[in-house]
């Protein structure tokens, strides 16, 4: 299995959950690196069913969330499922404003995401 | 809106290196912490100043290390101002695309302006777009 510096990766049945290490997601050269992570489970491993786990993370800056987008549109294309969990109410604002709360579904915990797969 | 009476001020200037934008945010939330601002108005003050600087860095600038970004910030009691300027040719703030748009929603970029919007009491840029002034009032004051 690829080391990931910003990723602790592992498996649920056939659902990959992604938990992110960094509290905050905000330097522009390590959100490159985490864009390429993330992108790199889907291109190079070829998972198609991904769950992200906000838990660690107290801030994300808007470069973030165009990783994510860009990752959902790669899941998308692979036929895959993106889905969001564990996001503080103060990040999950920041979905809401920008509407992506409609592009993205998120769920409160890991138990309520896996079982929406 | 009148002066209130500053009681922090800082002036820094930095290169058109997005990393160096962070030594400046850390500075402002540091002083924010030690007045006990609340952790909410701090996480949007740090979203909307790092949108800002890397406005200013990337889009302003475009990385150019020879161009410098200046910023000012200014501490009262229940207020913070933040000015970000630019040694670019600016840009017209108006003529963004509003990114909640249906046919702009899966757009990666984009947001920055918006949330800087959302998160201060106030955003003002100048006329030819290059500068950026915000303020942030305590606890939505």
């Amino acid at each position: 299995m690829p080391e990931y510096r910003h990723l602790d990766v592992s498996e649920v049945g056939d659902v990959t959950v992604v938990r992110f290490r960094d509290q905050k997601i905000i330097d522009d050269l390590n959100i490159q690196e985490l864009g390429q992570e993330l992108f790199r489970l889907v291109e190079g491993d070829g998972r198609t069913k991904l769950l992200l786990n906000f838990a660690a993370v107290d801030f994300l800056s808007s470069s973030a969330l165009g990783k994510l987008i860009t990752l959902d549109k790669k899941v998308k294309a692979a036929d895959g499922a993106l889905k969001l969990c564990h996001i503080r109410p103060e990040i999950y604002e920041v979905f809401a404003i920008t509407k992506l709360n409609r592009l993205f579904e998120i769920k409160d915990d890991e138990a309520d995401a896996l079982a929406a797969y | 809106m009148s002066q209130p009476p500053w009681l922090w001020h800082r002036d820094f200037v930095i290169p058109s290196h997005t990393e160096l934008g962070g030594a400046v945010i850390h500075q402002v939330l540091a002083e924010l912490q030690r007045r006990q601002w609340s952790e909410r108005d701090c996480f949007g003050i740090h979203l909307a100043l790092d949108e800002a600087l890397i406005n200013a860095i990337k889009h302003g600038n475009g990385m150019d290390g020879s161009k410098s970004v200046y910023v000012g910030c200014w501490l009262s009691s229940d207020r913070l101002r933040v000015e970000v300027r630019d040694e670019g040719l600016g840009f017209d703030p108006a003529a963004v695309p509003d990114p909640t748009a249906d046919d702009r929603l899966d757009i990666p970029n984009g947001r920055g302006i918006m949330l800087m919007r959302k998160f201060m009491s106030r955003v003002d840029f100048s006329p030819c777009g290059n500068c950026v002034v915000m303020e942030k009032c305590r606890n939505g004051c």
